[in-house]
C-alpha cells in the first residue's frame, strides 16, 4: 500500500522489511501530585498490513493510554513516555519532532477513532465540514472539493442520504451514524494504521455489529492495519487476528486469537473468559474475577495480578514474571504457572 | 454479524429524523392529556410543526437565535441599542440644532417646546447635547470592549491551551491587575495625561478592563481543551494553531460574547464616572459624564440637567446588560 507517496519521515527513510507498526517495551507514566501513576509498563506488539490486533483489558489497564502514546497525543505534562520505541515502518515516532508528527504522521499514517463519537465531533461545525477538514488542510482541497470528498467518504462508511446529511450537525445524527462519521473522518487521509479506541462501547448491540462489520470491510478494501482497543471479548473473537491482554499496564498474555481463546495460558485471561455468559454452557452463576483492579499509584509487588489470582503462590508476590514463549505462533504468557493454568482448563 | 453489509441498517429509518418522531409523539401526547380527548386537527398541526423544525439544520447559534427572537427582553434591548447606535452615528437625524451653538442669554432655561430638554449654563441646547453625547459613550464602550476582548482571546487561549509557564506568567499578570482598584487606577493613570480625549480614556479603560475577560477566556478554553474532539483533531494531524482557532475558540466563545455585551454597558458607565470625577474627558467634549458633572452644582434649582443625561446613560447601560442576560440564557443550555 502506498504510504501517501512518502518513503521517509522527518528525513528518516522507511525500512521496507520492518513491521508496519512495531511497539517495543513502551513505558508511560503520569506525574501527578499524589505520585507517579505507572499506566503502561513494558508494552510490546507488532502490527502488519491487513492485520487486526486487539488490545484487551479492563478500565485502567493502560490500553487507551498506550494508544495515545503511539499517536503522540499524550497530555504532557502530566503524561510522559519514559522508555521504549514506537516504530512505523522502521522509523521511531517517539524521536520525531512534533511538527513532523502533526504534518506527516497523524491522520496520514496513523489515524484514530474514539469511543464516544458525540464528544469526539465538534458541536459547532457540520459533519461534512469536519470530515473534509483535513483534506483542505493536508491536501489543499477547495471547500467545494472537500465537500464532495466528504460526501464520498460518508457513502463509503454507508451513511444513507450522504448528500443531504453532509450539512447536518453532530447532534442531529444517531449514535451509530456519528461513529460512522468519525470513521469517515479518520479514513479521509487514507491512513496505513487505524487505531479504534473502544469504537463500539457507546453503541447498542445491533449497531455494534454493524460498526465492526464496517471496519472489517474497510480494512479488506484498503489493507490498513487495525488496532482494536476494547474490553469486549466478543468483539475481539470475531474480528481480530492477534490479541494482547493487558493488566495494570503490563502484558499478561498475547498470541493468535485461536490460541489464546482455546488454550488460555494466564489466570487473568481465564478469569475474563469465565466472567462472560456463554450460550453453550449451562451455569447458574457467572464467576467474576474477585477483587478490584489495582491502584496504579501503588501497583502490587511481583506479578500485578497476584492479589486476585487463584493460582498465586509465594513467588508471585515478589517476582514479576516476564512474557515467555509457550507455544506456536508467538503465543506468550506472563505467568510462572501457565502450565497449571492450561491443565486447569 | 448477521447483517448483510450491502443493506446497512442504521438506527431507524434514515429519512425520518429521530427528533421529528419525538416531537410528534410529544405533541400528540400532550394534546391528548390536555383536552382529555384526541383532537385530530391539532395532532396534524403538531406533526407538521415538528417536521418543519427538524428540517432546518440547527447549530448552537441558529438555535440560540430562534430562542432569542421570542424573548421580549432581547427584542426591547436590541431596539434600544440600535436607536443609541444610530444616534451615535447620525445625530443629525435626531436634531438639527448645533450642540455647540450656545448663547449665554439663554442660560439655564427649563424644558420648553423650543428647547425640549432646556439649556445648560452656557445656554447650549441640552437636547442636542444629550443626543451628541451618545457618540462618545458608544464609541468608548465598543472600542474598549473590542480591544479588551482581543487581548483576552489571545492571552486567555495561550494561557488556557498551553498551560505551564505561559499560564503562570499570564495568570500572575491578571492577578496584578485585579489588585488595582478601578477608580483609583483610573484617576492615577489618567492624571498622567495632560489632555484627555476618547483615545486616552479608552486606553486606560482597556488597561483596567482586560484582566477579568482574560480569566473568563482562559477558563472556558481549559474546559474546551479537554473535549474529545480536540484529541480527535490532534489525532488527525491538526496543528496547535488550527486546534485553537477551529476547535477550542469557537466552543468557548459563548460566555465571552455574553460577558463582552455586559462589559460594553459597564465601560460606558465607567467613562461617565471618570468624566464626572474630572479625570475623564475634558470640555469642550460632549459626554453624558461631563453633563452629569456639570449638573452637580445645580441639582436643586435645575434637576433636568441631571435627569436627561442620567436617563440616557442608564437606559443605554441597562440595555446592554439586559442583552447580555438574554444572550446568556440563550447560549447556556444549562440555564434553560
Amino acid at each position: 500500500m502506498a504510504t501517501n507517496g512518502n518513503n521517509e519521515l522527518g528525513g528518516l527513510p522507511f525500512d521496507e522489511k520492518a513491521h508496519l507498526l512495531d511497539v517495543e517495551n513502551l513505558h508511560v507514566e503520569f506525574r501527578i501530585e499524589d505520585g507517579v501513576v505507572r499506566a503502561v509498563n513494558g508494552l510490546t506488539y507488532t502490527l502488519d498490513e491487513h492485520e487486526t490486533l486487539a488490545i484487551l483489558g479492563e478500565s485502567g489497564s493502560g490500553k487507551s493510554v498506550s494508544a495515545q502514546a503511539v499517536m503522540g497525543i499524550l497530555d504532557t505534562p502530566p503524561g510522559f513516555v519514559t522508555q521504549g520505541s514506537v516504530k512505523f515502518r522502521g522509523v521511531d515516532l517517539l524521536q520525531l519532532p512534533e511538527t513532523v508528527m502533526a504534518k506527516d504522521v497523524r491522520g496520514q499514517n496513523i489515524a484514530m477513532i474514539f469511543q464516544d463519537a458525540l464528544t469526539a465531533l465538534n458541536p459547532v461545525f457540520t459533519v461534512g465540514w469536519q470530515i473534509g477538514e483535513m483534506l483542505r488542510k493536508h491536501r489543499g482541497y477547495s471547500k467545494k472539493e472537500a465537500k464532495e470528498a466528504a460526501i464520498e467518504l460518508m457513502e463509503r462508511v454507508k451513511i444513507p442520504d450522504a448528500r443531504d446529511r453532509v450539512n447536518a450537525y453532530p447532534h442531529e445524527f444517531s449514535g451509530g451514524m456519528r461513529q460512522r462519521a468519525m470513521i469517515a473522518m479518520a479514513l479521509s487521509l487514507d491512513p496505513d494504521v487505524l487505531i479504534a479506541d473502544e469504537p463500539t462501547t457507546a453503541l447498542d448491540v445491533t449497531v455494534q455489529a454493524q460498526i465492526m462489520e464496517l471496519l472489517h470491510s474497510l480494512q479488506e478494501e484498503t489493507g490498513m492495519g487495525l488496532i482494536l482497543i476494547t474490553h469486549d471479548l466478543g468483539v475481539v473473537a470475531e474480528v481480530s487476528d492477534r490479541v494482547v491482554v493487558m493488566y495494570a499496564g503490563e502484558i499478561m498474555e498475547d498470541g493468535e486469537i485461536d490460541d489464546v481463546y482455546h488454550h488460555p495460558a494466564h489466570p487473568y485471561t481465564l478469569g475474563l473468559m469465565d466472567s462472560i455468559p456463554r450460550p453453550d454452557v449451562h451455569t447458574d452463576r457467572l464467576s467474576p474475577i474477585r477483587g478490584a483492579p489495582p491502584d496504579l499509584l501503588n501497583i502490587p509487588s511481583g506479578c500485578p495480578f497476584h492479589p486476585r489470582c487463584p493460582f498465586a503462590k509465594e513467588r508471585c508476590t515478589t517476582d514479576d514474571p516476564q512474557p515467555i514463549s509457550i507455544g506456536r505462533n508467538g503465543h506468550e504468557s506472563s505467568c510462572f504457572y501457565w502450565e497449571e493454568v492450561q491443565r486447569d482448563r | 454479524m448477521t447483517d448483510d453489509p450491502k443493506y446497512p441498517r442504521p438506527g431507524g429509518d434514515p429519512k425520518r429524523d429521530p427528533a421529528t418522531l419525538e416531537s410528534y409523539v410529544d405533541k400528540e401526547d400532550r394534546s391528548q392529556f390536555a383536552m382529555g380527548a384526541r383532537i385530530p386537527t391539532e395532532s396534524v398541526v403538531g406533526i407538521e410543526e415538528g417536521a418543519q423544525q427538524s428540517a432546518r439544520t440547527a447549530s448552537l447559534w441558529t438555535d440560540a437565535w430562534r430562542q432569542l427572537r421570542r424573548r421580549p427582553i432581547f427584542v426591547i434591548s436590541t431596539v434600544l441599542i440600535i436607536i443609541m447606535v444610530i444616534m451615535a452615528m447620525f445625530p443629525i437625524l435626531f436634531t438639527r440644532i448645533d450642540p455647540r451653538a450656545c448663547s449665554l442669554s439663554e442660560s439655564l432655561l427649563p424644558p420648553s417646546s423650543e428647547h425640549w430638554f432646556g439649556t445648560d449654563i452656557q445656554g447650549c441646547d441640552y437636547y442636542a447635547r444629550t443626543i451628541y453625547g451618545a457618540r462618545v459613550s458608544i464609541t468608548i464602550g465598543l472600542l474598549v470592549t473590542i480591544f479588551a476582548t482581543l487581548i483576552a482571546l489571545i492571552g486567555g487561549s495561550a494561557a488556557g491551551y498551553y498551560g505551564g509557564w505561559t499560564d503562570t506568567i499570564i495568570a500572575r499578570m491578571t492577578d496584578i491587575m485585579f489588585v488595582i482598584p478601578f477608580i483609583l487606577g483610573g484617576i492615577v493613570i489618567l492624571s498622567l495625561f495632560p489632555t484627555r480625549g476618547v483615545a486616552q480614556v479608552s486606553l486606560v479603560l482597556i488597561i483596567l478592563g482586560w484582566a477579568t475577560m482574560l480569566r473568563l477566556v482562559r477558563s472556558s478554553v481549559i474546559a474546551a481543551k479537554s473535549a474529545d474532539y480536540v484529541d480527535a483533531a490532534r489525532s488527525m494531524g491538526g496543528t496547535n494553531w488550527r486546534i485553537i482557532t477551529k476547535h477550542v475558540l469557537p466552543n468557548s466563545l459563548a460566555p465571552v460574547i455574553v460577558y463582552a455585551t455586559i462589559t460594553i454597558g459597564a465601560v460606558i458607565s465607567a467613562e461617565a464616572a471618570l468624566s464626572f470625577l474630572g479625570v475623564g474627558l475634558q470640555l469642550p467634549a460632549i459626554s453624558w459624564g461631563l453633563m452629569i458633572a456639570g449638573a452637580q452644582a445645580r441639582i436643586l434649582t435645575s434637576p433636568y440637567l441631571l435627569l436627561f443625561p442620567g436617563a440616557f446613560l442608564s437606559v443605554t447601560v441597562f440595555s446592554f446588560i439586559l442583552m447580555g442576560d438574554a444572550l446568556r440564557d440563550a447560549l447556556d443550555p444549562k440555564l434553560r
